[in-house]
């Protein structure tokens, strides 16, 4: 059974381009780069323990990265890419060193503030990053030659990123090591006597996250063609918590289907009213105060009550 | 240092601990054999677990020295300590709840083993960690629960959890921290028949406040009070000393 | 010179208002064990309030205003606290959250209210002539702005220390269970001390007004100050808010005036000096 609602739902996927309109694709697109930045916080905040309010550091910065490099310095998108995507992770790794000197509120506090200044240095640099106009005219890269101007062909390319990050993520909580870390988050004095280094998997953690964050932020510049200070904002990081928290923070699949309820969200309520940013704050009360657990493991406990009452 | 296995498992001296004013351990120091059997005794407070503390390194002592095997290891961090052989169980329950027994005892054999750093094949991958981990249970009478939750287990299953993730360990110095509490009579027995039986390639230092059960597992004992070793030596000369007497008796 | 004394100066006050900012949201944190970011909210909440009343009517003393716009923020506070705060006690997670959540909710209200231009506030009238000193000239507000912090800090620290209710508080942040268990009503207590943070938040945005103007985006540019100067000072210490809030303002300050454009990475390098050698904060204990 599981199978064959795996195998659907994977062909449901590549076919949607052909049944659905430019509009829908393009939704799909951003929501597959929602999904993967929302999983990358989620090895932070739901299997290791560690809430952080400033994963849109990775994104952004990424994006900015790539952005300047193939707008003001010429480079290719490949050179681009990878240059984008080291930086971003170098970055996780000093971060992770400032913010892992906490733990709990201080780690949150620590990471928010890191945030803030990227973001403050994102408006106020703006003889390198245009400030609050933002670099725009951008392009997309041409994989083997291939354009990915259109809105099909660039869902497929966010589907094949997105597959192989879901997999990677996938694979790497349910390897040894995600077994480490989810002992760390739970009992780190414990794993400490095991002969387990809690701040050396933590730190790996948060830089393996800052990879997959940076991944998100260059196909999140690929798409919009734009980048703006605003995609490294509190709003940016506490969207995509959302989203995590919403979906069912440590659960495999739970931060994606978050994330695309609170990418639809926005654009079905931005299409009606101005206030995205008062909604977010209201359903950010909702979710905390109604369903603390999350969407996914909600219904996945509603199904199993159905089941065992049968 | 020669190649021949030195003399002390655990060699502890001139330990102390001090909380701003408050001093926990005093001046405390002690040798362990290795394959040795002893018992820490003392009144609430004497400062048992604090010592445990910093031999794990959960604490970091205000001074002394600490030897492992001959290895200095007073500033190691703790997960250093349990690669050169040292393990422990705790007072108060310390399990990973929402996992399986298995996994509990799994988490106990990967601590020590490289494979812990791999990150990308699954854990079930090793077939031999579960077997092993399956043989282990299997040695503290569980594996017929191995696939429960931790959870869902009985207070003295716990308790035996504990010892087979420190067992798992194969560790040459063992601290048990009060491995009887809290257990009903008939798990006692079968918790010190575990006890009784772990290979004498461990040294065993345990700390416990019921005498009848450990005493006939010990072969030395200390009795500490107030932070300092009173008394110390086989025994039967540590129960006949007055000493002991007038701890335990106010007499 | 003049230059030094003037920046000098507006390290002075920009650090007197972190602190009104800071100590709230620090005795919250050594209190309720709770990271209460709408603290920057509260405070922009109270620049709107100022700069409305005092473009509506520029007799009004800006010290009625400050209070009265303290007391408007503490009531806010205090509601969110009983309503909302009060339901996640087992949750400290989930009240990080929601203060993120009412954040959102007040900026945007701000915007939906006042709109998107930067509101100047009007120095006030009595403060405006300059004060000459040792032959320099101050600019008056500053220094009294100077002055008002030091009056909360002394204030603060007798209310802490010298009255019941301080004793209150300080058995609350060192063992709240205990406090509990001899009979001090930690709720009220922790409602008490959240309207009053937000209330001198408030207070201190009304007096940030003339300097800072009141514009949308004004609570993200605070807040980040206010979590450096508390990770800086130490978790839940009044005196390491105090020191941490002037540290801050003169970096802040001379960073902005020296290298305008880096003045928020040099902002990093006192709060990753202090984490490296210090985590706990200047003066903050282990573990609060």
């Amino acid at each position: 059974m599981k199978w064959i609602a795996a195998v659907l739902f994977a062909a449901m996927l590549v076919l949607l381009p052909s049944v659905a309109g430019d509009f829908y694709v393009n939704l799909a697109s951003q929501i597959l780069i929602a999904a993967i930045f929302a999983l990358s916080l989620n090895l932070l905040v739901g299997f290791g323990g560690m809430t952080s309010l400033g994963h849109a550091s990775f994104l952004g910065v990424a994006a900015y990265i790539s952005a300047l490099l193939t707008s003001r310095y010429g480079f290719a998108h490949g050179p681009a890419a990878i240059v984008s995507i080291a930086g971003t992770t170098a970055m996780a790794a000093v971060f992770g060193v400032i913010a892992l000197r906490a733990s709990g509120l201080g780690f949150l506090m620590i990471t928010l503030a890191l945030s803030q200044v990227l973001w403050g240095l994102a408006y106020r640099m703006s003889n390198v990053t245009n400030g609050d106009n933002g670099i725009a005219g951008l392009t997309r890269p041409m994989p083997f030659g291939i354009s990915l101007d259109s809105a099909a062909s660039f869902y497929w390319f966010a589907l094949a990123v997105a597959s192989v990050s879901f997999l990677m993520m996938t694979t790497f909580v349910s390897s040894a090591f995600g077994s480490s870390l989810k002992g760390v988050r739970d009992q780190p004095r414990r794993m400490a006597a095991l002969g387990f280094n809690p701040w050396m998997i933590r730190w790996i953690t948060f830089i393996y996250a800052g990879f997959w964050g940076g991944v998100s932020g260059l196909l999140y510049v690929y798409y919009n063609k734009y980048i703006h200070p605003t995609s490294l904002s509190t709003t940016s990081s506490a969207e995509a918590l959302l989203g995590v928290i919403a979906g069912g923070s440590g659960t495999l699949s739970g931060p994606a289907v978050g994330a695309a309820l609170v990418l639809l969200l926005k654009n079905y309520a931005s299409a009606y009213v101005e206030r995205w940013n008062m909604l977010l704050g209201l359903v950010f009360l909702f979710i905390v105060l109604v369903m603390p657990t999350g969407i996914v493991p909600g219904l996945s406990k509603l199904l199993n009550l159905r089941r065992g009452s049968r | 240092m020669n190649s021949a296995e030195p003399t002390c498992a655990l060699e502890i001296s001139h330990l102390r601990k001090s909380f701003g004013g408050l001093v926990a351990t005093h001046d405390v120091s002690l040798t362990i054999r290795p394959g040795e059997r002893r018992l820490i005794i003392g009144p609430n407070g004497a400062g048992k677990t604090t010592l445990f503390n910093q031999i794990t390194g959960d604490l970091q002592s205000t001074a002394g020295q600490i030897r492992l095997f001959g290895v200095d290891v007073t500033h190691l961090t703790p997960y250093r300590r349990a690669h050169l052989g040292l393990a422990r169980t705790y007072q108060i329950i310390t399990l990973f709840d929402r996992d399986t027994l298995e996994h509990n005892v799994t988490l106990g054999l990967l601590g020590l083993r490289p494979s812990r750093w791999q990150m990308w094949r699954p854990l079930s991958y090793y077939g031999d960690l579960s077997t092993e981990a399956r043989r282990i249970l299997d040695a503290v009478g569980l594996l017929h629960l191995a696939d429960s939750l931790v959870s869902d287990l009985a207070y003295g299953e716990k308790r035996r959890v504990e010892l087979a993730m420190a067992l798992a360990q194969k560790p040459r110095v063992l601290l048990l921290d009060e491995p009887l509490a809290g257990l009903s009579n008939a798990e006692r027995a079968t918790v010190k028949a575990l006890i009784a039986a772990i290979p004498r390639e461990t040294a065993v230092v345990m700390i416990e406040h019921d005498m009848d059960t450990a005493l006939d597992l010990a072969e030395t004992v200390t009795l500490l009070n107030y932070g300092r070793v009173i008394v110390d030596g086989e025994r039967d000369a540590v129960v006949a000393d007055p000493k002991t007497r007038e701890v335990y008796l106010g007499v | 010179m003049q230059f030094w004394i003037i920046q000098g100066l507006n390290s002075l006050s920009l650090g007197g208002l972190l602190f009104l900012l800071a100590s709230g949201f620090s005795l919250i944190f050594g209190l309720m064990r709770l990271a209460n970011l709408t603290h920057g909210a509260f405070f922009m909440l109270g620049t709107y309030f100022g700069a409305t009343a005092m473009r509506a009517n520029s007799d009004l003393s800006i010290w009625t205003v400050a209070v009265s716009a303290g007391v408007a923020v503490a009531a806010i506070g205090g509601l969110f606290e009983r309503l909302v705060l009060t339901r996640l006690k087992t949750n400290p997670l989930g009240q990080v959250l929601v203060t993120l959540g009412m954040s959102f909710i007040i900026s945007d209200a701000c915007l939906a209210l006042w709109g998107g231009d930067s509101i100047p506030v009007p120095t006030p009238q009595n403060l405006q002539a300059p004060t000459r000193l040792f032959g320099f000239v101050f600019p008056t507000y500053r220094l009294v702005l100077v002055g008002c912090a030091i009056t909360a800090a002394i204030t603060l620290y007798l209310l802490l220390e010298r009255t019941r209710l301080g004793a209150m508080i300080r058995a609350g942040v060192d063992d709240a269970q205990m406090a509990r268990a001899v009979g001090i009503p930690v709720a009220n207590l922790f409602t008490i001390v959240f309207c009053l943070g937000a209330g001198i938040a408030g207070a201190g945005g009304v007096l940030g007004g003339p300097i800072l103007s009141a514009y949308p985006g004004l609570d993200a540019d605070m807040l980040p100050l206010a979590l450096i100067v508390v990770i800086l000072g130490g978790i839940g210490s009044l005196l390491g808010a105090f020191i941490g809030s002037f540290i801050v303002g003169f970096i802040y300050t001379f960073g902005t005036a020296l290298f305008p454009e880096l003045a928020y990475i040099i902002l990093f390098l006192p709060m990753i000096l202090v984490l490296a050698l210090r985590p706990q904060g200047l003066l903050g204990r282990l573990g609060a």
